[in-house]
């Protein structure tokens, strides 16, 4: 359980900091990949499996939200 | 928006040798030289390099008809450029011994690249005048897109280049259908990897290259040749959507439409219960009740409906309310209204650090006061001013509080029981919002009542009637929950930025006075006088830096901002002061090269400054006898 969770949460960071990379705009893409690396960071050493599921679903549901957003600005701007 | 398949001027392909000095023998120079610079310049004086690309964009999709033209001339002419208005016709060739006929039959030519698909526009471009005329916008077209790729290759060496030199396949005359699928047409110079289904939408902005991190990255121009945007350090004036908000807005814009209000119908429920957690999640910043909201179109609004409201509503027994002079143009100029309703006003002064004195309020009590208004962080000196205090004060005086809390909302915890708050301003675009809309907390235990500015049907409690703009009261509710989440981590990481940007250029640059209490203080918000240097070259001088000097609401005036005024600032210190806003997607690399930049300036402006020369002789300017002339 814990060994797949750990890859899990490897696999949406890396995720995350993927999609970040592909805002079109410096302050959007900066504070994304920013909050990001210091969200995990900060939440490196919670061991609540309860905790931790609740963390990667908010982590998903930012995922989508970015990927809409970058999606967004590549149409528009 | 419709690809222009040849970024080549056709007179490549025929093999003329084109410069940036357009020495093509058929292209008239004075007509490219002079339509290319007004494109360039439009971009340059309206601030907005998207203008010129508009105007050239537009020329793009409906190439050849006269509308389109006439958008042009209209563009131009609405920049205020005294351009030759014949540069964008063809009789001033017919001058020039050119005939239209000749350009009719080039123009036949230019017309299939220039179009992705030959439409009836092109068949358009057959008739002489509006070929002659097109003629004209084509290479000059074509002009504008080489000097962008050419300075995009001085930027860096994209991968895909494919326009700049006249490419082999870029079929000329006889290519004029769609280009190679999903690729790039040949105006692109990058490829982009568009995530989205439709990979056919074309667009003229280069992707940023994200293999080279720089500061201004090519994002960063809009038309690639163009200048820069600036880096945005004005976050007091208004604040940019977090992508958060956008996002919960966006359904309300687009599926969602139903008006909040319809009692019978699905659109309208949902729109309500969008609506109604939107009301909580600001509530919930401010530790209220969901109900003591109301939705309004701004801080402005909010403001005025307090005071307004609360003096006409008690105006039979209360007639004396107490501000401060340093508040928001609205609050002042809601009392001076009032004042000529019969009111009385107080105008409490404030120290020389902008903050009141408490011993003054106290004094400043009537048996008749109704209300006591004074705002929480200031949004030109960055002052917070003792909440707590006169919330006690004001409750044991049984009078009112109302405050202004537009800029702290969101970057401070505020609690309105805490507080003893009664009524409070929201703004939606200062917590990276929306525009045009905020909110209004109105106490319901102990009831405070208001007089409606807003007569109709009753919404909001009957205090504010009007549609509920369901999108942006949803982006407002977001922007409250993203805004309490991110508060610690923001304040921290704003507090630093702010300590970095201050302490390098004070270390740097002597004479620098920082207005406002330096403890007492929201850091985000900077308000720095450099002595001896004029304010408004300074922010000339810094503009690759959104900055300003006072409050949006009063630059449009010369005169120094009242705020400052207040703390009693000399009236040339006044006139040199620069507000730094510091926010929640500021980075340090953008506060370093502001700091740089404005060290750079000042110094500058200091060595041309014959005040500093005298000053660094060791004269008093305070002794000097100015004569008159």
């Amino acid at each position: 359980m814990a060994a797949s969770s750990r890859v899990q949460v490897l696999r949406l960071y890396r995720a995350l900091l993927r999609e970040s990379q592909r805002f079109s705009s410096y302050n959007y893409r900066t504070y994304a990949i920013r909050r990001i690396r210091d969200a995990f960071r900060e939440n490196k050493n919670i061991a609540d499996s309860e905790k931790i599921e609740e963390l990667l679903n908010k982590a998903k549901a930012n995922l989508e939200v970015i990927q809409r957003q970058v999606c967004l600005f590549l149409s528009f701007l | 928006m419709r690809e222009h398949s040849s970024s080549t001027c056709t007179w490549q392909s025929a093999a003329y040798s084109h410069t940036n000095g357009h020495e093509c023998p058929k292209c008239p120079t004075a007509l490219h030289h002079r339509f290319a610079n007004s494109t360039h310049q439009l971009s340059h004086f309206l601030g907005v390099p998207e203008a010129g690309k508009c105007a050239e964009q537009r020329s793009c999709s409906h190439a050849h008809c006269k509308a389109h033209h006439e958008t042009h001339l209209y563009s131009v002419k609405a920049a205020g450029l005294r351009l030759p208005i014949r540069a964008h016709g063809h009789r001033h060739l017919k001058k020039k011994g050119q005939y239209p006929h000749r350009f009719t039959a080039l123009s036949n030519r230019l017309a299939a690249p220039c179009l992705r698909q030959p439409g009836p526009a092109s068949g358009a471009c057959r008739d002489g005048p509006e070929g002659a005329g097109t003629a004209a916008l084509c290479p000059a077209r074509a002009m504008l897109l080489w000097r962008r790729l050419a300075a995009l290759r001085g930027q860096r060496a994209p991968r895909r280049l494919r326009a700049g030199g006249p490419g082999p396949g870029l079929g000329l005359g006889s290519e004029s259908g769609p280009g190679p699928g999903p690729g790039p047409g040949p105006g692109k110079a990058v490829v982009r990897q568009s995530p989205c289904p439709r990979r056919d939408i074309p667009l003229l902005l280069p992707a940023p290259d994200r293999s080279f991190p720089s500061l201004f990255p090519s994002e960063r121009t809009s038309d690639g040749g163009g200048a820069p945007r600036p880096l945005y350090m004005d976050v007091q004036a208004t604040t940019p959507l977090d992508p958060r908000v956008l996002d919960s807005m966006l359904p309300y814009l687009t599926a969602y439409y139903g008006n909040p209000h319809s009692r019978t119908h699905a659109y309208g429920w949902e729109s309500e219960a969008a609506m109604e957690n939107a009301r909580r999640q600001v509530a919930n910043l401010i530790g209220a009740d969901s109900r003591e909201i109301i939705f309004t179109s701004g801080a402005t609004e909010s403001n005025n409906m307090a005071i307004k409201g609360v003096a006409r509503f008690y105006k039979s027994r209360k007639k004396h309310i107490i501000t401060t002079q340093t508040e928001h143009k609205c609050v002042l100029d809601s009392c001076r209204s009032l004042e000529t309703e019969g009111f009385r006003i107080t105008y409490l002064p404030v120290k020389k650090n902008g903050l009141i004195d408490l011993k003054e309020l106290e004094a400043a009590f009537q048996p008749d006061t109704s209300l006591v208004s004074v705002m929480t962080v200031n949004n030109e000196i960055g002052v917070k001013q003792p909440i707590h205090d006169i919330g006690e004060i004001c409750r044991a005086h049984k009078v009112f509080f109302h405050t202004d809390a537009a800029q702290a909302i969101g970057k401070i915890p505020m609690d309105v029981n805490n507080m003893k708050i009664d009524l409070m301003s929201i703004s939606g675009h200062k917590i990276y919002g929306p525009k045009g809309v905020g909110a209004l907390y109105v106490r319901r235990r102990p009831r405070v009542r208001l007089e409606p500015l807003q007569s109709g049907g009753g919404q909001e409690r009957g205090l504010r009637s009007g549609t509920v703009p369901t999108p942006l009261a949803v982006g407002l509710g977001a922007a409250c929950e993203v805004a309490q989440q991110e508060m610690e981590y923001d304040h921290k990481r704003i507090s630093q930025l702010a300590e970095r940007l201050v302490t390098k250029i004070m270390s740097e640059v002597p004479d620098v006075v920082m207005n406002g209490d330096q403890k007492d203080r929201y850091p985000g918000c900077i308000n720095l006088s450099f002595a001896y240097v004029e304010g408004e070259s300074l922010l000339m001088a810094l503009k690759d830096v959104a900055l300003s000097s006072g409050s949006a609401c009063t630059s449009a005036s010369l005169e120094p901002s009242y705020v400052l005024r207040a703390i009693g600032t000399d009236e040339d210190l006044a006139h040199s002061s620069i507000r730094f806003g510091i926010g929640r997607f500021t980075t340090e690399e953008e506060v370093d090269y502001t700091v740089q930049k404005c060290i750079q300036h000042v110094k500058r402006l200091r060595e041309m400054s014959p005040l500093w020369e005298m000053v660094q002789d060791g004269i008093d300017l305070k002794s000097i006898k100015w004569t008159q002339h």
